[in-house]
């Protein structure tokens, strides 16, 4: 059964990188919800969180393409149970359905969403949250009419209290100083 | 001091200021490269020009097409085990690659392909002979890198060759733009032996290898299948050792060929669509499957659905992408396979199998008399490809290199042929890649030069790199060509006749007369097309010194059986075209 799964990479930071990890993707017919970029807690390691709708057994092979991948250093998969998770929303309308009536207003209040800017012609509000939340926003804005909307691409971060890539690099550190002596053994043998 | 001994010390040279393009054949002379394979053009004249200046210590061979480059590349990769280098020049030279960067990426072979690309400031502007190198080869590169000044060549070059030859080989490539190659750089080289973000091979786990040795020590009827990570991983003595230990039966894929000598008792012939009878239809009785270094291809498994679904399957793999990618494991054995199969092969217990051996040699027995013997004893005029081959193999007392194009030779080449040593079996498995024999075959033998390096060929494939013909005369090289040329593109054929009807859609082609085109080329060859010429021309062509064409006239109906259709069960092998209709 296809069910939603957050896809996160550690990588380095290399021109065309992203490519390489989409393509994995494409040629296995698989479609991206929703795909960003950022540094992560370590400098010079990037981190993607890419969001699919698929099987969890394709989502397991793909990852694992993604992690043979020379520049990843580490691809995990996720259900959305597993992980704490957020994408922003922003909405334009016009500044004269804003005044018209408080049903917009009623609609920022009830959702916890923030106006960001205000000019006499529209006005920009912002609302955080998961998708359902942001498209709930979206239609009751709609009803007065949304000029211009768009959503980011999911963040995520799991529930274990600290981001473990410091440990995993120094374990992987460790691991491949074992398979270099190992490498060189043999070579000696 | 020789000219070459002059180059190379220049070339070790640490700390001086020299060109980018100087820094690329320095560093190919520091990471052992003797032999590269390449066209010139405009983008990647520098390195040309530098060349030059270490054309003894670096061996150039210049092919008439940068696909047989490539190729050719492989070919030198997969006998010596070494990296093959190729460069080609921006644009078409460099999309004249891919056909081969995608052939080894899924045979795993290590490359190292470096393109030219335009100069930087024109990336990106649709420049003379500009084509996006890196992004059209990232889903057939192991890894890829664009350089765009000179200070990264000597690591860049470092981390290719490292990446290419380590974990699962593969190829890499890496697009110099004109200015890093004209540049300056204080050069100095270091090997690269670790990347961060990369491991290529696990440490063994010691509680799944005991897992593994309990399920061998138990199993009734194991079978082990092996594949090309045998000879990747330089395991052919550790393999002998388990086998020889258990007395377990071993079958190969088309890739694993020549890594365990073709008369070993245990040796119980070819997996798959083409494979033997036995192998097939035992997968789907043993009670254990010892997979190793091979990744259960589809030409390899038929429908995934029956495949040995009453076994219990170990896996042992470097891979971690290909353990539960087609075929569910019971024990994966991720690492090295050298180090698993010689630490399995002091713990498990010895054994003998000999009934279950047994019924792997009455299997062949019925193919034998089914099959085999018309291939290779025909008494029906018109020769067959089954007996050329075997012929062929017999002269060399089976220890030439043999590599072959794609189609029906291909198969009766990999049923026919013997092997006493291994790295002695060259083809395009994965990508099955037409025109790959002929400049494959001319890496194989400046490779081992001193062995003998057969290739054999159809009337199709031979064609289309038939121009690499030119690169043998030049070089003078001791290649000896076999076409086996039934005047049809065979292999589809067969499919025509028998899944679509007898439709033969385009699959009858005109050839020249090879041996008149050899001879253009000044290569000596000659015809045959009666049984009792055939072991007379053989033995001309290997008396003759240098290159040589035979042509060998096929009887158009000589289908490759046995047969497990597309989509069918491995257990459903078809022994000939009755059983078929049937």
């Amino acid at each position: 059964m296809k069910k939603e799964f957050i896809i996160t990479t550690y990588s380095e930071n290399h021109i065309g990188l992203t490519n390489r990890i989409t393509i994995i993707l494409t040629r296995r017919q698989v479609n991206i919800e929703s795909l960003t970029g950022s540094e992560s807690a370590l400098p010079g390691i990037h981190k993607i969180t890419i969001v699919i709708n698929e099987e969890e057994e394709k989502v397991k092979n793909i990852v694992k393409q993604i992690d043979k991948i020379v520049d990843v250093l580490k691809a995990f998969y996720h259900t959305n149970e597993e992980m704490i998770y957020q994408e922003i929303a922003l909405y334009k309308v016009l500044t004269k359905s804003l005044m018209e009536s408080d049903d917009i207003e009623k609609l920022i209040r009830s959702h916890n969403a923030r106006i960001l800017e205000i000019t006499p012609e529209y006005t920009v509000i912002e609302k955080t949250g998961h998708k359902e939340e942001t498209q709930d926003l979206f239609q009751g804005l709609n009803k007065f009419g949304v000029l211009q909307f768009i959503r980011s691409g999911r963040i995520a971060l799991t529930r274990s209290p600290i981001e473990k890539l410091s440990e995993f690099l120094k374990e992987r550190d460790e691991l491949l100083e074992r398979v270099e002596t190992r490498r060189k053994l043999r070579k000696a043998n | 001091m020789t000219t070459k001994e002059k180059e190379t010390r220049r070339s070790q040279q640490q700390d001086v200021e020299i060109t980018g393009s100087e820094a690329v054949i320095r560093s190919l002379i520091a990471e052992g490269a003797e032999v590269i394979f390449g066209y010139p053009g405009g983008a990647i004249m520098p390195v040309y020009d530098a060349l030059y200046d270490y054309r003894n210590a670096l061996r150039h061979i210049l092919t008439r097409h940068e696909q047989g480059a490539v190729h050719a590349a492989q070919g030198y990769a997969r006998v010596t085990g070494k990296v093959g280098v190729c460069i080609a020049t921006s644009g078409p030279g460099a999309t004249n690659l891919m056909t081969g960067i995608a052939d080894a990426q899924i045979d795993s072979t290590p490359l190292v392909c470096i393109t030219g690309q335009v100069t930087s400031g024109l990336l990106g502007t649709d420049a003379f002979q500009e084509s996006d190198v890196v992004g059209l080869s990232m889903p057939v590169t192991k890894w890829n890198f664009q350089i765009t000044t000179p200070e990264d060549i000597p690591e860049a070059i470092a981390k290719a060759f490292y990446i290419a030859a380590s974990g699962r080989p593969g190829p890499v490539l890496l697009d110099i733009t004109k200015d890093a190659q004209f540049g300056k750089l204080k050069y100095k080289y270091a090997k690269c032996h670790k990347i961060r973000s990369y491991v290529p091979e696990y440490p063994v786990n010691k509680e799944k290898l005991a897992e593994a040795a309990t399920l061998i020590n138990g199993a009734k009827k194991p079978f082990l299948v092996f594949g090309q990570g045998i000879m990747l991983g330089e395991a052919e003595r550790e393999l002998k050792s388990f086998i020889d230990k258990t007395g377990i039966p071993a079958a190969w894929t088309l890739l694993g060929l020549s890594a365990l000598n073709s008369d070993h008792p245990l040796n119980v012939g070819m997996l798959g669509m083409h494979g033997n009878y036995g192998p097939n239809i035992k997968t789907n009785e043993c009670d254990l499957l010892i997979a190793v270094g091979m990744r259960f291809d589809d030409r390899v498994t038929g429908t995934l659905k029956t495949y040995a679904k009453q076994a219990k399957i170990i896996h042992i793999e470097i891979d971690p992408a290909e353990i539960n990618k087609n075929v569910k494991t019971d024990v994966a054995l991720l690492g090295d396979a050298k180090k698993i199969l010689r630490l399995l092969t002091h713990i498990v217990s010895p054994n003998k199998h000999k009934e279950w051996v047994k019924e792997f040699k009455q299997a062949m027995a019925i193919e034998v008399k089914k099959v085999i013997h018309s291939d290779v004893y025909p008494t029906k005029p018109g020769l067959t490809m089954g007996e050329v081959v075997r012929r062929v193999s017999e002269y060399t007392k089976n220890k030439a290199v043999i590599v072959s194009d794609v189609g029906q030779h291909q198969m009766a080449t990999a049923r026919y042929s013997r092997f006493t040593q291994p790295r002695s079996h060259i083809t395009s498995g994965g990508l099955g890649t037409m025109g790959f024999g002929l400049p494959a075959a001319i890496g194989a033998k400046l490779g081992e030069p001193n062995r003998e390096v057969v290739v054999f060929a159809g009337d199709g494939g031979f064609q289309m790199t038939i121009q690499e013909l030119g690169t043998i005369a030049q070089e003078k090289l001791g290649v000896k060509m076999v076409i086996l040329n039934n005047h049809f593109l065979g292999m589809v054929r067969q499919w025509q006749e028998l899944f679509f009807e007898k439709r033969y859609s385009f699959t009858e082609i005109l050839s020249p007369d090879f041996v008149k085109v050899a001879d253009a080329y000044g290569i000596p060859g000659n015809h045959v097309t009666d049984r009792d010429k055939l072991d007379d021309a053989i033995k001309v062509m290997f008396e003759t010194e240098g290159p040589y064409l035979l042509e060998v006239n096929i009887e158009k109906d000589d289908n490759v059986f046995p047969m497990v259709p597309a989509g069918a069960s491995v257990s459903d092998i078809l022994l000939s075209p009755e059983d078929a209709v049937k």
